[in-house]
């Protein structure tokens, strides 16, 4: 079972051949022996998951199953969860069990999918190799039998790890600057950011609000889609949610490409990007040929500009949004507080690890007094930007084609000792965050035997016509169905 | 761009981030590094670009002002590092 797919899982459910409290204790006993070599987990919630699977044996019963009815998957643990700790990864909110469930929790709780428990993730999602979680390393599940423990990249990279290991069969995430896409990448798997505002934001714990979005991690589009149906939507509790209507991402999927106007940025393909990643993106690129699209080259001109502008408004809005944590209402306080300040700063310096203190430094250092105009207030101008760069080239093309990282999964220790070194995993993702269009990784190759993603971009609310072209992809390739060994 | 011992302990004390003296050294090369990287901003001309706050210029929508949440407090406090009658307890402020 721990094969098929959230499709073929829902349609073992539906004849009958397999119960939900079955399925989902199957998943339980495999996540408990195999997750030990990939720790991908911080919590598995097997109570709450059993109560959960003979609901949804009920609800089924009582005819009112949907498509998520009993399928067991995960939540990135920053998704709030009623009863259930949300860490977002750190030591901050170890002891944090949220008394309120996150829109998207709600939503597949709605649906009668069953959470298996909350995913790893890089510190408060500030990371791409999922190195920063206070709860460990996460190591990728490919590369082992080269005898390297590799990174599954980050910040969903226990997500991405355990769809790719197969001890779920989708998982959320959520993508600030690439943390979707990059390690679905680095993993073999298919993910979606969606377009900024299509997924509610309430209750998941705010990095940059601006620009985060939560979003589907799975093995194939399809079930990328089948999760979006149930994610996306307008929340009158997330201000910044648009208001506007849900397509059935299914409809499309098998739409033909026939005429599809591919762009590539050539910025996006320069002599930098390592020439055996070159030719695996290249080689998926002419698969589309053959599908009927048409390719031409286009320009994003301000695209290299996108880390540096991120790199401002991304630690700014974060040193706002972790303000929060005071040792006050919920979370870490220090020992023994001599007075308010002393139990603020020693709460803050023992509960957030370094790179989240080297975000909020940042940040706090580019909003202060003499410095907003030449850092915010410019990087948010530069912003603009890069977006009219994307405006312009769907003027000319429907989706834009390039890699989704530099380079496929790296080793574990490799970068985590230069943040800047680190920051440059981002190239190929972060302008889209910036734009708050939507993009897809979609498994495209290997590389000496490590996944490579294929980085699909689109217009704002494309997110059918981004799922159509992924699937259309799979149907002639099969390299979203490789399993690490 | 460098940003200096003194730049970093003050804005420690703004990000309420208590720092010691070899984390400062650290933290001297790590944002001297991360701002050198953002300063590539300069170069961009901007004169007549307005800043974007929101990727679809939406405005936040407003809603009735009626009372639709109920009262959890105890739901809330029960998560509390430290509470007493309702009320959340810190370092004593006032001597």
């Amino acid at each position: 079972m721990h094969n098929k797919s959230v499709a073929e899982l829902s349609r073992e459910l539906e004849s009958g051949r397999i119960s939900s409290v079955e399925l989902t204790q199957q998943f339980l006993d495999r996540l408990k022996t195999e997750d030990g070599k990939y720790n991908s987990f911080i919590t598995i919630s097997e109570e709450q998951a059993l109560a959960e699977a003979r609901a949804a044996d009920e609800m089924r019963a009582a005819g009112k199953a949907t498509v998520w009815t009993g399928v067991p998957f995960a939540h990135k643990d920053i998704f709030c969860t009623s009863g259930i700790r949300t860490s977002c990864g750190s030591k901050m909110l170890d002891n944090f069990v949220p008394p309120y469930d996150a829109t998207v929790t709600a939503n597949f709780k709605a649906a009668g999918a069953v959470c298996l428990g909350k995913t790893n993730m890089d510190e408060f999602a500030m990371g791409s190799s999922n190195e920063s979680s206070f709860y460990g390393a996460v190591t990728n599940p490919w590369g082992l039998s080269g005898g390297d423990k590799r990174v599954p990249g980050g910040s969903s990279g226990g997500s991405a790890a355990a769809v790719a290991a197969r001890l779920v069969p989708a998982a959320t995430g959520t993508d600030t600057g690439g943390s979707i896409r990059q390690p679905a990448a680095l993993c073999g798997i298919t993910g979606l950011k969606p377009t900024y505002g299509r997924v509610s934001r309430y209750g998941m714990i705010a990095f940059a609000s601006s620009l985060d979005q939560g979003g589907p991690m799975a093995r194939t589009a399809e079930d990328a889609a089948l999760m979006l149906n149930v994610m996306a939507g307008h929340d009158p509790k997330d201000s910044t949610c648009i208001d506007r209507e849900v397509p059935d991402y299914t409809a499309t999927l098998n739409e033909p490409l026939k005429g599809l106007k591919i762009g590539l940025p050539k910025e996006y393909f320069s002599d930098q990007l390592a020439p055996a990643m070159q030719e695996q993106v290249r080689n998926a690129i002419r698969e589309y040929e053959k599908l009927g699209a048409t390719v031409k080259e286009v320009s994003l001109p301000n695209a290299k500009l996108a880390i540096a502008a991120y790199y401002v408004i991304a630690p700014a809005e974060a040193s706002a949004n972790l303000s929060r944590f005071d040792g006050v209402r919920y979370g870490y306080r220090c020992a023994d507080p001599k007075d308010l300040m002393d139990m603020y700063t020693r709460s803050r310096a023992e509960g957030f690890g370094n790179e989240v203190k080297r975000r909020i430094l940042v940040g706090s250092y580019a909003l202060s007094a003499g410095y907003f105009d030449a850092y915010y207030l410019k990087a948010q101008k530069v912003r603009r930007l890069i977006q009219q760069d994307f405006i312009n080239a769907f003027r000319e093309v429907d989706v834009l084609m390039s890699p989704v990282s530099p380079t496929p999964a790296f080793k574990q220790g490799e970068k985590n000792t230069d943040p800047v070194s680190m920051y440059l995993e981002d190239v190929f993702t972060i302008a889209i965050n910036l734009a708050g269009i939507p993009a897809m990784s979609v498994p495209a190759g290997f590389v000496d035997g490590l996944p490579v993603g294929l980085q699909i971009i689109g217009d704002y609310f494309s997110e059918a016509r981004l799922l159509n072209a992924a699937h259309q992809f799979q149907q002639v390739t099969d390299w979203h169905q490789r399993e690490p060994q | 761009m460098s940003i200096s011992r003194e730049d970093i302990e003050k804005v420690a004390v703004l990000a309420r981030i208590k720092v010691d003296g070899e984390q400062v050294s650290a933290l001297e090369k790590d944002l001297g590094n991360i701002l050198d990287l953002v300063d590539q901003l300069s170069a961009a001309d901007t004169d007549s670009v307005e800043p974007m706050a929101h990727p679809l210029d939406a405005v936040q929508k407003l809603r009735p002002d009626v009372v639709t949440e109920t009262n959890q407090r105890e739901a809330f406090q029960a998560i509390a590092p430290a509470t007493e009658d309702g009320l959340y307890l810190v370092p004593r402020v006032i001597e």
